[in-house]
C-alpha cells in the first residue's frame, strides 16, 4: 500500500512536471548569406549562446537563412507555421521582412519576438498582444542622437540618410529631438557606395555638424571617404554604422565619432559582463549589439518558459510581458506596445590596443518609450 | 551654387565614370569577341578586392594588394574561362546567364567561407591619403585624383593594345569573324581565355581601387555590374571607345543628376518634397538616358551591329 502511494505520488509528479515542461519549439528566421549576414550571424550566435548557458533540453530552436529577401522570409515562416509547428518566431533583421511576416504570423496566434527591426507600423496602429521587440522602435537611436546634438549645442545640422522607409524615419526620428536649423537634408541612393557628391555638398553647406544613418558598407565608404576629404566637421550616427563587425573594416576614420546605441559591452552590470566574456570564449570575437539583442531575446524566452505553458497564450503573454530576466542593458522593461522603455546612451569609438571598439560616454535618453505607444491601442 | 562646387562634383562624376569603364571595358571585350554574357563579373570585382585587402593587410603594402589584385582575379578568370565559360560560347544567352549566375552564388559563399561574413578592411595608402588644393582653391582627396589619372592610363593602354599590337588584331578580328581566324591557324580557345583573363584583371583593378575608399564585403560588386552592363547598352556593345564615352556619361549623370534634380525642382516645390522626389529622379536618370540613346541610335553610341 505503501509503495502504490508512493507511485502514485511519484507518477503525480511526473505529470505534473512534464505540463511545466512542455517543450517549446522556436523558428529563428535571419540573415545569413548576402550582404547583410553579419547582423543575422551575430542574433543567431547571441540567441544561440543564451539556450547553450541555460541548458534547458525543452527548448528547440530551427535556425533558416532568409537571405535578406522578404519573399524568402514569407515561404520560411509558413514553412515554419504549418509543417514544423514551432511556437515562437523570432530573428528577423531587417523591417520589410518584418512587415511581410510578422502580422501574418502574430494572426495565427504565435508568439513574434523581434531581435532587431522595429518598424514605427507595428508600435503604432499595427501592433499586436503576440508581437514583442526586445530591441528598439526603428526611431529610437536616432531620437537620441537629435538629443544629443540639441545638448552639444549644435545648431545648424547637415543630415542624411538612404531613400527608403527607414532612411525617412531616422531623418525624422533626428529632428523629433534636434532643434536647430537644418544645412542640409539629402536622401541618398539605397546601396550607394559614393559619397563625393554628398560630401561636396556638405563642405559647401556651412554645417556645424553632420548626422547620418547608413547602414552597414553604406556607412564603411562614407566614413572612409569622409575622413579622406579633409571635412573637420563632428559627426553623430546611430549604432548601426559603428558596431563591431563594421569598425574593423572602418579603421581609423571612425576614431572619435560620436553614436548612440542602446548597449554597449562596458554597460555596467554582472549579466553583461558575463555575456562579454562569454560571448569571445566561445566565437572568439567581441560581441556587437546585435549580438546583445539576440542573446536578450533568448533569455526572456526562457524566463517566459519558466513561468508558463507555451500552450496557454494568456499566460505566455503575460510571463512575456513581465520581463523577468537579467538584460545586459540592466533594467529592462515593456511598454504598453511591448517595445521596450530604455535608456540609450552615446558612444564615442575609441582603439583598445589593436581592435576599434566603443565606449559609453553618457546617457542621451533615460526610459526612452517610442512616439508611437499611443497610437497603439492594446 | 558655386562654380568652383560645380567643377568638384564634375571631377567626382568623371572619378565615378573612369572606374566604371575599368568594368565596363572587360565586360564589353569578353561580349564583344565571345559573344557571351557574362554576370560573375561583379564577382571578379570583388575577387580583386578582397585580394588586394588580404594581401595589403598581411604584407603592410597597397601598392602589393594592387599587384595581387590584378594577378588574382586574372587567375579566378582564367580558371573560370577552362572549366566553365567555354562550354557556353555554343549555347544561347540564356544558358550563359543561368551558368554565370550560378558562379555569382558559388563565388559569393565560396569568399564568405573563406574571409567570414565581416567586411575587411582596406585603406588608401598613406601618400596618397587627404585633400590637396587645386588651382581655384579646390580641395579634392588626392586619392580620387589618383583614380582618374590611372583610368586614364588603363584606358591609352587598351587603346594602343587593341589598335598596335598583333594580340591587338586579333581580338579585333575575333569580333568580326571567329571562323575565319580559326582557319587562319590562331589558336581561338587560347586567345579567349586570355581575353577572359584580361577583363577579369580589369574588373579586379577597378574592386581594388575603389575598395580603399568603400567597403570590401560580399556582394559588393553586383551593384556595379547592373551600371556596367547599362554603360556598355549605351556606349554600343563590344566597343572599348563605347565603354569609355558612355562610362563618363553614365558618371557625369549619376553625379550631376543628383544634385542638380532636387535643386531645380527646389524652384517650384517644397524643399522636402523637392529632395525626396528628386533624389528618387536622379536614381532614375541614367536609366532615362539609356532609355533616350537606345531611341536615337539603337545599336549604342558606338556600336557596329544593330
Amino acid at each position: 500500500m505503501k509503495f502504490l502511494t508512493m507511485a502514485a505520488a511519484a507518477a503525480l509528479a511526473m505529470s505534473l512536471s512534464s505540463v511545466q515542461a512542455e517543450p517549446v519549439k522556436v523558428g529563428m528566421i535571419t540573415t545569413l548569406s548576402g550582404g547583410g549576414a553579419g547582423l543575422g550571424i551575430d542574433v543567431r550566435d547571441g540567441f544561440l549562446l543564451a539556450v547553450k548557458q541555460a541548458g534547458n533540453e525543452d527548448l528547440e530552436v530551427i535556425v533558416e537563412d532568409d537571405q535578406r529577401k522578404p519573399d524568402i522570409a514569407v515561404q520560411l515562416a509558413d514553412k515554419m507555421v504549418q509543417s514544423e509547428k514551432v511556437d515562437v518566431l523570432t530573428g528577423i533583421i531587417w523591417s520589410n521582412l518584418a512587415m511581410a511576416v510578422v502580422p501574418s504570423v502574430t494572426a495565427q496566434g504565435k508568439f513574434y519576438l523581434s531581435p532587431n527591426a522595429g518598424p514605427s507600423a507595428l508600435a503604432g496602429k499595427g501592433c499586436h498582444p503576440n508581437y514583442f521587440n526586445v530591441a528598439w522602435q526603428n526611431d529610437n537611436l536616432h531620437e537620441a542622437a537629435g538629443a544629443y546634438a540639441k545638448d552639444t549645442g549644435y545648431k545648424n545640422s547637415f543630415i542624411l540618410a538612404p531613400n527608403y522607409p527607414a532612411g525617412k524615419d531616422a531623418l525624422t526620428g533626428y529632428k523629433r529631438f534636434y532643434d536647430g536649423e537644418l544645412a542640409g537634408e539629402l536622401y541618398t541612393k539605397l546601396g550607394q557606395t559614393d559619397y563625393a557628391a554628398e560630401l561636396a555638398q556638405i563642405r559647401a553647406s556651412g554645417a556645424d555638424s553632420v548626422f547620418f544613418f547608413l547602414p552597414g558598407g553604406m556607412g564603411i565608404s562614407f566614413l572612409k571617404q569622409y575622413a579622406d576629404s579633409g571635412i573637420d566637421l563632428p559627426v553623430v550616427g546611430p549604432a548601426f554604422s559603428f558596431d563591431q563587425g563594421i569598425l574593423q573594416a572602418v579603421g581609423d576614420a571612425a576614431l572619435g565619432v560620436k553614436n548612440t546605441s542602446q548597449w554597449n559591452k562596458d554597460i555596467d552590470n554582472p549579466t553583461n559582463k558575463a555575456f562579454v566574456e562569454a560571448f569571445q570564449a566561445e566565437y572568439g570575437r567581441l560581441p556587437s549589439l546585435y549580438a546583445s539583442q539576440g542573446f536578450d531575446t533568448a533569455n526572456l524566452l526562457l524566463s517566459a518558459m519558466a513561468k508558463a505553458d507555451v500552450k496557454d497564450a494568456d499566460a505566455f503573454r503575460a510571463a512575456l510581458k513581465e520581463a523577468d530576466f537579467d538584460s545586459t542593458r540592466g533594467d529592462f522593461k515593456f511598454g504598453s506596445n511591448h517595445h521596450p522603455v530604455q535608456d540609450i546612451y552615446v558612444r564615442e569609438v575609441i582603439k583598445e590596443g589593436d581592435v576599434f571598439t566603443n565606449k559609453i560616454l553618457a546617457a542621451a535618453l533615460t526610459d526612452h518609450a517610442d512616439a508611437y505607444a499611443g497610437d497603439c491601442s492594446m | 551654387m558655386s562654380f568652383l562646387l560645380l567643377i568638384e562634383q564634375v571631377l567626382n562624376g568623371l572619378q565615378f565614370g573612369i572606374m566604371l569603364f575599368l568594368m565596363a571595358a572587360g565586360l564589353t571585350l569578353i561580349f564583344g569577341v565571345m559573344g557571351l554574357i557574362n554576370l560573375a563579373h561583379g564577382s571578379l570585382y570583388m575577387i580583386g578586392a578582397f585580394c588586394a585587402a588580404a594581401v595589403a593587410a598581411a604584407t603592410g603594402s597597397f601598392l602589393l594588394g594592387l599587384v595581387a589584385a590584378l594577378a588574382g582575379a586574372a587567375a579566378a578568370g582564367a580558371l573560370v574561362e577552362l572549366v566553365v565559360i567555354r562550354r557556353l560560347y555554343d549555347k544561347d544567352h540564356l544558358d550563359q546567364v543561368l551558368a554565370t549566375f550560378a558562379l555569382i552564388l558559388i563565388f559569393s559563399e565560396g569568399t564568405r567561407w573563406i574571409f567570414g561574413s565581416f567586411p575587411l578592411f582596406l585603406n588608401v595608402p598613406d601618400f596618397l591619403s587627404g585633400p590637396i588644393t587645386l588651382p581655384g582653391g579646390i580641395e579634392y582627396p588626392l586619392y580620387r585624383l589618383t583614380l582618374i589619372v590611372i583610368g586614364l592610363l588603363v584606358a591609352l593602354g587598351l587603346y594602343m593594345l587593341i589598335s598596335r599590337t598583333r594580340l591587338g588584331i586579333q581580338i579585333r578580328a575575333g569580333e568580326n569573324d571567329r571562323e575565319m581566324i580559326a582557319a587562319l591557324g590562331i589558336d581561338i580557345a587560347k586567345l579567349y581565355t586570355i581575353v577572359f583573363a584580361l577583363g577579369a584583371a580589369l574588373a579586379g583593378l577597378a574592386g581594388a581601387l575603389v575598395g580603399a575608399i568603400q567597403s570590401v564585403q560580399v556582394g559588393m560588386g553586383e551593384p556595379v555590374l547592373i551600371l556596367a552592363f547599362v554603360v556598355i547598352v549605351i556606349g554600343g556593345i563590344g566597343s572599348i571607345k563605347g565603354a569609355l564615352v558612355g562610362a563618363i556619361l553614365v558618371g557625369l549623370t549619376d553625379t550631376l543628376g543628383g544634385i542638380f534634380l532636387p535643386e531645380a525642382l527646389k524652384l517650384f516645390l517644397d524643399p522636402s518634397t523637392a529632395t525626396s522626389v528628386g533624389s528618387s529622379l536622379a536614381s532614375m536618370a541614367i536609366y532615362i538616358l539609356m532609355a533616350a540613346v537606345l531611341i536615337l541610335r539603337p545599336a549604342g553610341l558606338f556600336g557596329a551591329r544593330a
